[in-house]
């Protein structure tokens, strides 16, 4: 029996459209997977948007669906990695009452033991900040759960390839001496 | 007024967004356009007013019906079909063609109206949701919220719907961009830089793709709709004389090979030829060419010319591998494809091989197809109304079907001579697509007999379109295969669901009344004698003329391969099984 349970990261380039997110979200949906965590900005190249999509399903499955993402036509290349193919990270910010850590004898313990960072400080709360994988910030979260964490949030994750550059650079420049030759 | 500027092409200063669109649609190549006026595309309706002599709209009586008549058009013309709809119910209307447009590969630009772009999202009066709506279900969607993104926009529409694996595309259009004011020129697209419509073909691919067929015993070619759609007829049947290899067609492959060519040897499928279908899971090298392996193709895949090698040829890269695991998969367009592997092929013939499909047929021909088309009993079966009208054209005319058993006898017992014959909805199955579609078949060629099979149930999901060739003219032939039954799932009921009829008798009104009623010629015909009479009526001239023949009530489509079973696993009738090679 195939292992449905892989945890692999999509990463998609894509044009700059209004409805992209929907329509790669929903070749996911029509699938029934579940999109574990997703992240989108603006790439290093411009006007090019790229997409981390960590989802958890079989090889067979995620190859289709990278297949159908990249048959959109605002869709420029896409990509699928297990976890050991990437260098990840997520990122997560914790709300914590600002006196009960003051109580805590071995707060700055904690807090160093994590590798974690303080970005404000006031009287009645105090924030947070931890990167790492979610085992990492899910274990900051139990430690501070003592004082009461206020409130948490956790990013999607965002990657990059253990391999040479994703080629995207290159198709680009392949494609611009097709529009060329076409002219 | 128009004007030439710097580069040479035409340019027009201060038109409207709506006359900008008339503009682009005749640079495309656009004659005919199918639709209906509605209040947010009546800026572009009253522009059509002005070019009535360049684009020849067709009023349709539902938005369906223009859609579906798109899709005729397109599949008989090789062309993008046109619609022009209004906003709202009239965009959501279309749905179910643009749907079925995008699982059948048919290329259509449908150009819906849209409220102003400052009543977005304010749930005003016919606003809907076209893009969220048509996205899963569009090769490319569009809003057009200004006059100036309209020369982009649509020239991408027609070189995304037309090029590559074509499909619908829809373009929404604001009404403030319908009347906004622009210097406007026009510029067909050839590039888009995310969008790779034809591959590079992999020259080691074709290489071991022929070493493959050069050295099998019993190679067999599955072909579909990629043959016609990338104009690869001629390839096709060269390189199965060269390698003399016998090859089945899908139901949207039909006609893309002549019948009577040598080495065609049916039609694929549930209710497809047993040679193709058995022989499926005993040749050595499977060769699908332009063909994706649908399910009512292959039954279970786990049961699916496991024996064989498998070469796949699609265009579409997302296809290769998707339902059946495959050892070499090309990706490129079939038309070169073919004459590349042509080059790398050894003259060869599998005669003996061949002989084998022949003594398939042989026996469904005794068994099942004559019976059929010269049946004993005094009831008239539907293949073999197909047949006679299939005869009388001279296998020359444009066959369209309905859905259900009408599509599976006007598939099976119909001839073709010529390349896009048979227009039918494969992949979504569509009731009511018919009517509508051999409209827009007689629009593209009116030169060709247009005969269009349908069931009594089918026919009433698209009547009303008997005012559009009423008002139009259109000189389909329509053969209502009638039997009073929804005939496909009371086949399925008398089969599978133990002869329980659950809603599926129908009560009709009288055909032939209603299409007097619409100034439509009509012969009812209740009985063998009256039928060759009255076939020979209908086809006498180009008029429209409704052919009602009463059916024999409990007609089957066989062979069947029933749900769930394997390619070999045939029926013959509701009790027999085929067994091989008795």
């Amino acid at each position: 029996m195939e292992n449905d349970n892989i945890l692999f990261t999509v990463t998609v380039y894509s044009e700059n459209q209004v409805g992209l997110l929907n329509q790669v979200s929903i070749i996911f949906t029509r699938r029934n997977l579940n999109i574990w965590s997703l992240s989108v900005s603006a790439s290093a190249i411009e006007g090019v948007h790229k997409f981390t999509i960590a989802c958890r399903t079989s090889r067979e499955k995620i190859d289709a669906v990278v297949k159908q993402i990249e048959k959109r036509i605002d869709v420029i290349k896409a990509f699928y990695y297990t976890n050991d193919e990437i260098i990840y990270q997520e990122i997560a910010l914790y709300k914590v009452p600002t006196d009960r850590l003051l109580d805590c004898a071995d707060f700055e313990d904690l807090i160093r033991r994590h590798n974690a960072q303080i970005l404000e400080i006031n009287r009645t709360f105090t924030v947070i900040q931890k990167t790492g994988h979610c085992s990492e910030t899910q274990s900051l979260y139990d430690d501070l759960n003592q004082f009461g964490v206020l409130q948490f949030v956790r990013s999607g994750r965002v990657a990059v390839t253990k391999s040479q550059q994703e080629p995207v650079n290159e198709f680009l420049k392949i494609q611009e001496e097709r529009r060329k030759s076409l002219k | 007024m128009a004007s030439e500027n710097k580069s040479g092409s035409k340019q027009w200063n201060g038109i409207t967004g709506s006359e900008a669109l008339m503009h682009a649609l005749i640079a495309e190549g656009v004659e005919t356009i199918f639709g209906y006026p509605g209040g947010q595309i009546m800026p572009v309706f009253d522009k059509l007013y002005d070019f009535k002599h360049e684009l020849n709209h067709i009023l349709v009586r539902h938005e369906q019906g223009a859609i579906h008549a798109a899709q005729g058009y397109a599949r008989v013309k090789g062309f993008p079909g046109v619609v022009i709809v209004t906003s709202g119910p009239g965009a959501t209307n279309v749905i179910t063609g643009v749907a079925d447009a995008m699982v059948d590969s048919t290329p259509l630009v449908v150009i819906t109206g849209q409220v102003p772009s400052n009543l977005l999202g304010t749930d005003a009066f016919q606003e809907t949701d076209v893009l969220g709506v048509t996205l899963p279900i569009t090769k490319w969607s569009y809003q057009i919220r200004r006059p100036e993104d309209i020369a982009w926009a649509v020239a991408r529409a027609f070189y995304i719907a037309s090029s590559g694996r074509p499909g619908p595309v829809v373009l929404d259009f604001t009404k403030d961009a319908q009347i906004g004011k622009i210097d406007f020129a026009y510029e067909k697209c050839n590039f888009i830089r995310s969008y790779i419509p034809k591959n590079e073909i992999n020259k080691e691919q074709i290489l071991s793709a022929a070493k493959l067929i050069n050295g099998s015993k019993k190679p067999f070619v599955v072909y579909g709709q990629g043959i016609t759609l990338s104009h690869a007829e001629e390839e096709l049947k060269r390189f199965l004389n060269k390698a003399g290899i016998p090859a089945g067609s899908t139901l949207l492959g039909l006609s893309a090979l002549p019948s009577d060519f040598k080495h065609y040897k049916g039609m694929l499928g549930m209710h497809g030829n047993i040679g193709p279908n058995v022989k499926t899971n005993e040749c050595d090298v499977l060769i699908a060419i332009g063909m994706r392996f649908d399910d009512r193709v292959t039954g279970p895949v786990s049961t699916y010319a496991k024996q064989a090698k498998i070469i796949h040829i699609d265009i579409d890269a997302a296809e290769i591998g998707k339902n059946v695991p495959v050892n070499i998969g090309i990706l490129g367009d079939a038309k070169e494809v073919l004459s590349q592997l042509i080059e790398h092929i050894d003259k060869n013939n599998h005669d003996s091989w061949e002989n084998e499909f022949d003594k398939c047929y042989q026996i469904e021909k005794d068994r099942v197809i004559d019976p059929e088309i010269s049946p004993k009993s005094e009831y008239i079966n539907m293949g073999e109304v197909v047949h006679v009208i299939s005869e009388a054209t001279g296998n020359n005319a444009i066959v369209v079907t309905d859905v259900g058993q009408n599509q599976m006898f006007g598939a099976r017992y119909s001839s073709f001579n010529k390349s896009r014959s048979l227009i039918t909805s494969g992949g979504l199955g569509t009731m009511g697509f018919g009517l509508p579609a051999a409209i827009g078949a007689k629009i593209a060629a009116p030169e060709r007999q247009v005969c269009f099979f349908v069931g009594d149930g089918g026919i009433q999901m698209t009547i009303q379109e008997f005012g559009t060739i009423m008002q139009e003219k259109t000189g389909v032939k329509i053969i209502i295969l009638n039997n009073s039954w929804l005939g496909n799932v009371r086949q399925w009921q008398e089969m599978f669901f133990g002869e329980r009829y659950s809603e599926t008798r129908l009560v009709n009104p009288d055909f032939i009344a209603l299409a007097k009623a619409y100034g439509i010629a009509g012969r009812k015909v209740t009985c063998r004698e009256e039928l060759k009479p009255a076939i020979d009526e209908m086809l006498a001239d180009d008029r429209p003329f409704v052919l009602d023949v009463n059916v024999v009530e409990n007609g089957m489509v066989m062979p069947m391969i029933p749900p769930g079973k394997g390619v070999t696993e045939i029926m013959l009738n509701s009790k027999e099984w085929y067994d091989n090679g008795k």
